[in-house]
């Protein structure tokens, strides 16, 4: 892993610099199943392809955004601020979605 | 042996260096190299290969073979072909027992043929199996190439350097330099990165140059280059592969003897360093660029005894012969010609593993028979010959040892492997060039395949009777260059954060320990009797290293409310709740006290190492949630120190205008005030169990507040007291430390805190997760014990339950307040009653204990509100 990905607030950067946390999962809403939990909690698609997931630029803004990027090759086809829960939201990303861990 | 002044040569011949070959004083010109010094004062034997120990010279010249590689100043494998002669240098052989000239593992050669192939140690070398042990210590002491000096010391002081480039060249060759010359006109940055320190001579000045090694093309356009002693990480907008051709050798039987030399090697001989290769010598070329060494040898005065052009002349059969181990004659074609120097070459191959790391394929080209880069990723460009061109060649036969088949035949020179081995690999099936490489190790050795990839396709293809295209090349990976260790590990960094307070710990007597990246004291000498001050009289502890957040905003409230399974949005300004953040898997990540300072204002503290992933986790959560609130760390900006016990009233009442009543600031109250003159924030909060005030203050007063405290607490009796004293205080309170009493798996429930958790609020980060817990019931408890025979359980401990595992101690100390060994652990559920019996591990021999359910100190908290 030696690739670049461009902070939206800093710009391209080593990907030393940022936290990984995997893939965007959507966290369940009211009172989830046992099943609806355990599959939120511990449960991932592990995609071969373009993902969307969370980074944190750890050594820089220490700000989360999300991105899409293909797992096989590292390649970084965008990133965004995730747009918060509640708010209205524009095109994308549709679904405001919630760290798990 | 040196030749008189020639043109062209880069020697400064009034400038001489001494260095050492095994004690014997070697006097080199400035412009040698260690190994032209070597061959000027007649060395021509300059190591023993890999297996067969049989003597090598200089092949390349060039610092791709692993002819040349000796031991310089300590350092193992150091090619002493292009390593600069230097006053005083030490150079030794490597890889012998015995001398160069008389090696005794030399018989291996002799007679190690039919019982030394392929993978011999695993196949000869097991029966009888109990001598294994006996073969094993034998080759685990002649394996391998250079000794390092286990109690050598470091050497090199290893750096790493980050650096950017919108052009990087590797290699400053013809097309190289044109190319940078082209980008640098565009106005482009360019980087030009030559080993070669003769070829930077004149780059243009709008170009920067730099003497080093690329060693691979990584992601991202990353190039590792290596420049000695600095690593240098260089980024690239573009990357331009100029890394050249590389010569080949031709695969004949004794093509590995002393006076057998690649073109490139005559060329730095005698162009650079006028040195005279040979005084006979005989050329086989397979292409024109290699045949320009014979006015060069000519000059020298040496005696060209035959050329042969395999372009125009076909020969079935090459056959060096030598006495002791250098090259007398060359038979070719059953015609003996007797010479001391060989040039051979069998043309150039595209210098193309940077482009195959960097993603290009490498496809085969029957007509020139060269592998040629293609399909290269974008920004990634490949000039001159590393892109093909090569130049004009005819392709070599896989092999010219002709019908006698006598004498070894290497195809790698490296690892000491011959066609026969090749051969033999094929017959037991390894049918894959994949396969075949990692049995034969073939490619696997310090040429890393330069020298040996391509003769050993070639000559799998003609023993599989298929074609070059279709054995296909292994994967090409980085380094392309064997780097030193040293270089890749750089300079050791281990980043240590100190409190401001840090100093006078130090003065104090202060023994210090890691906690995460933070220095703190672990005592100043007596821990029981640093604890006891704090019991009898008042103790003072820095407490800097606590994460502190500032949690700000319209909805500071309900963003703790919904990250903790507490409630802090009913909290009075100028209050104080302990917290347990928590996932939503229900487990413990970090604690620390909240207090709630204005109505939209919280200070979160979190453990000392603990910070960094809190500040993470709520920046997280917020980015999903997107409420109002602003959060700032000042962990570093605020120092901290914790005074406690039953004098630290008067001491407070000494350094603040706080009312320090239990009306002015009760237990879990947090008030600003002035200490010493200090804007502070007090906290009276007890995890040591005593009266106990935190004063959390800007930290350039630290060293200041911290003499003033002890000064004005003198009379009362004051100590500081480090992390060990208050690891006892806490646990007497049944305290936990995060991380020493709880791990991945534990949640607050079966941590014994279930006062902690809300299940009435709508939603918390975990609440799902600890509802499944409380419905499945517990499977585990987190008690106090105390054993009953004073005996202290080690930590880590195991639980005997019937003979089996069935808990384990995850803190104990020994107690002076006391008077006993506490600890606590994790039971199962049917254990968790006071009075319990527990059975405990300790050397071996079971120990018994009382569960405790209730702290073992103050259980009603009444020293805490005294």
């Amino acid at each position: 892993m030696s690739f670049l990905l461009p902070c939206p607030h800093c710009g391209p950067r080593d990907v030393g610099e940022f936290s990984c946390a995997g893939e965007v999962t959507v966290r369940p809403q009211g009172s989830p199943s046992l099943r609806e939990l355990t599959s939120y909690l511990y449960f991932r698609r592990n995609v071969a392809g373009p993902q969307r997931e969370w980074w944190c630029h750890r050594l820089g803004c220490e700000q989360w955004f999300q991105a899409e990027r293909d797992t096989r090759t590292n390649e970084v086809f965008g990133t965004w601020v995730a747009e918060p829960a509640g708010a209205a939201a524009p095109e994308a990303p549709p679904v405001p979605d919630t760290p798990a861990v | 042996m040196r030749l008189p002044p020639q043109p062209g040569e880069r020697l400064q011949r009034d400038r001489e260096t001494t260095f050492f070959f095994h004690g014997k004083p070697i006097t080199a010109f400035q412009g040698d190299s260690i190994g032209s010094a070597l061959f000027a004062a007649g060395q021509r034997v300059f190591s023993r290969s890999f297996k067969y120990h049989r003597p090598r010279g200089l092949l390349c010249c060039r610092g791709q073979c692993p002819n040349c590689m000796m031991r310089v100043d300590g350092v193992p494998n150091v090619r002493v072909c292009v390593e600069p002669a230097r006053e005083g240098a030490r150079v030794e052989a490597q890889n012998v027992w015995g001398s160069l000239s008389t090696d005794l593992l030399g018989v291996t050669d002799k007679i190690g043929g039919p019982f030394t192939p392929v993978g011999f140690y695993y196949r000869t070398m097991i029966r009888p199996r109990r001598a294994w042990p006996l073969y094993e210590k034998f080759l685990r002491s002649v394996a391998g190439l250079g000794k390092v000096d286990k109690h050598g010391r470091r050497s090199t002081r290893f750096d790493v350097e980050h650096r950017r480039a919108e052009v990087l060249v590797i290699g400053a060759g013809r097309s190289g330099l044109a190319a940078a010359e082209r980008y640098a006109s565009e106005g482009k940055h360019v980087v030009v990165v030559e080993s070669d320190p003769l070829r930077l001579e004149g780059v243009d000045d709008a170009i920067e140059a730099i003497q080093g090694t690329a060693v691979g093309v990584y992601e991202g356009n990353l190039v590792p280059v290596d420049a000695g002693s600095v690593l240098l990480r260089f980024r690239a907008e573009r990357i331009v592969v100029a890394a050249g051709g590389v010569e080949q050798p031709l695969t004949f039987p004794g093509n590995d003897l002393v006076g057998v030399l690649l073109p490139e090697a005559v060329r730095r001989l005698a162009g650079r360093w006028s040195l005279k290769p040979g005084d006979r010598a005989v050329v086989v070329a397979a292409d024109g660029r290699a045949l320009e060494v014979v006015p060069l040898l000519e000059s020298t005065g040496a005696e060209i005894a035959e050329v042969v052009d395999l372009r125009t002349q076909r020969v079935r059969e090459i056959a060096a012969k030598g006495r002791r181990g250098r090259v007398t004659a060359v038979r070719l074609d059953g015609e003996e010609v007797a010479c001391d120097l060989l040039v051979m070459s069998g043309g150039r191959q595209p210098a193309s593993a940077l482009l195959a790391h960097a993603g290009a394929s490498v496809e085969y080209d029957p007509g020139r028979g060269i592998f040629v880069p293609t399909d290269l990723p974008e920004g990634i460009e490949a000039v001159g010959a590393a892109a093909g061109d090569v130049g004009p060649a005819t392709v070599p036969a896989a092999t010219y040892n002709g019908a006698s088949g006598k004498g070894k035949c290497f195809v790698c020179i490296c690892e000491d492997v011959t066609d026969k081995d090749l051969k033999r690999a094929i017959a037991e099936g390894f049918d894959s060039i994949e396969l075949a490489k990692r049995y034969t190790t073939v490619t696997m050795g310090p040429c890393q395949g330069k020298l040996c990839h391509v003769p050993s396709i070639r000559l799998y293809a003609r023993e599989n009777e298929t074609d070059e295209e279709t054995i296909g090349t292994t994967t090409a990976r980085p380094t392309w260059q064997p780097v030193s260790l040293g270089l890749l590990a750089g300079r050791p960094h281990e980043p240590a954060q100190r409190t401001s307070i840090h100093h006078r710990h130090k003065e104090l007597g202060a023994t210090m320990m890691w906690t995460g990246t933070w220095r703190r004291p672990h005592s100043y000498g007596d821990p029981p009797g640093e604890a006891k001050n704090v019991h009898d009289a008042v103790g003072v502890i820095d407490v800097s290293t606590l994460g502190k957040l500032l949690v700000t905003g319209p909805d500071a409230a309900a963003f703790l409310e919904r990250l903790y399974p507490n409630r802090f949005g009913d909290m009075k300004v100028g209050r104080i709740r302990y917290g347990v953040l928590g996932s939503d898997a229900g487990r413990i990540m970090d604690d620390g006290t909240i207090a709630r300072l204005a109505e939209e204002q919280y200070y979160v503290t979190t453990t000392s190492t603990g910070a960094d992933a809190v500040l993470e986790w709520f920046e997280w959560w917020n980015a999903v949630w997107g409420l109002e609130l602003e959060i700032a760390n000042v962990t570093g900006a605020l120092a901290a120190v914790n005074i406690a016990g039953p004098r630290a009233r008067d001491l407070l009442a000494r350094l603040t205008d706080v009312d320090v009543s239990n009306e002015g600031i009760a237990y879990l109250d947090a008030r600003a005030a002035h200490a010493a003159g200090v804007p502070a924030l007090v906290l009276r909060i007890g995890f040591v169990g005593e009266l106990g005030y935190e004063l959390h203050f800007p930290s350039p007063y630290g060293e200041y507040l911290w003499d003033t405290i002890l000064e004005r607490g003198r009379d009362l009796g004051i100590r500081p007291f480090g992390l060990e004293p208050q690891r006892i205080l806490r646990l007497e309170k049944m305290h936990i430390l995060v991380g020493q009493d709880t791990d991945s798996e534990s949640n607050a429930l079966e941590a014994s805190m279930p006062w902690i958790v809300k299940f009435d609020k709508d939603d918390f980060v975990g609440k799902w997760s600890l509802e499944q817990v409380q419905e499945r019931g517990f499977r585990e408890r987190l008690v106090g014990f105390e054993m009953t025979n004073g005996v202290v359980p080690p930590e880590g401990g195991q639980i005997v339950i019937d003979g089996r595992p069935g808990g384990r101690v995850t803190s104990s100390r020994w107690s002076e307040e006391l008077g006993k060994a506490i600890g606590l652990a994790w039971v199962p559920p049917e254990l968790a009653a006071d009075g319990a019996r527990l059975a405990i591990k300790v050397n071996g021999s079971i120990e018994h204990a009382e569960v405790r359910l209730r702290p073992f100190f103050d259980p009603e908290g009444e020293h805490l509100r005294s």
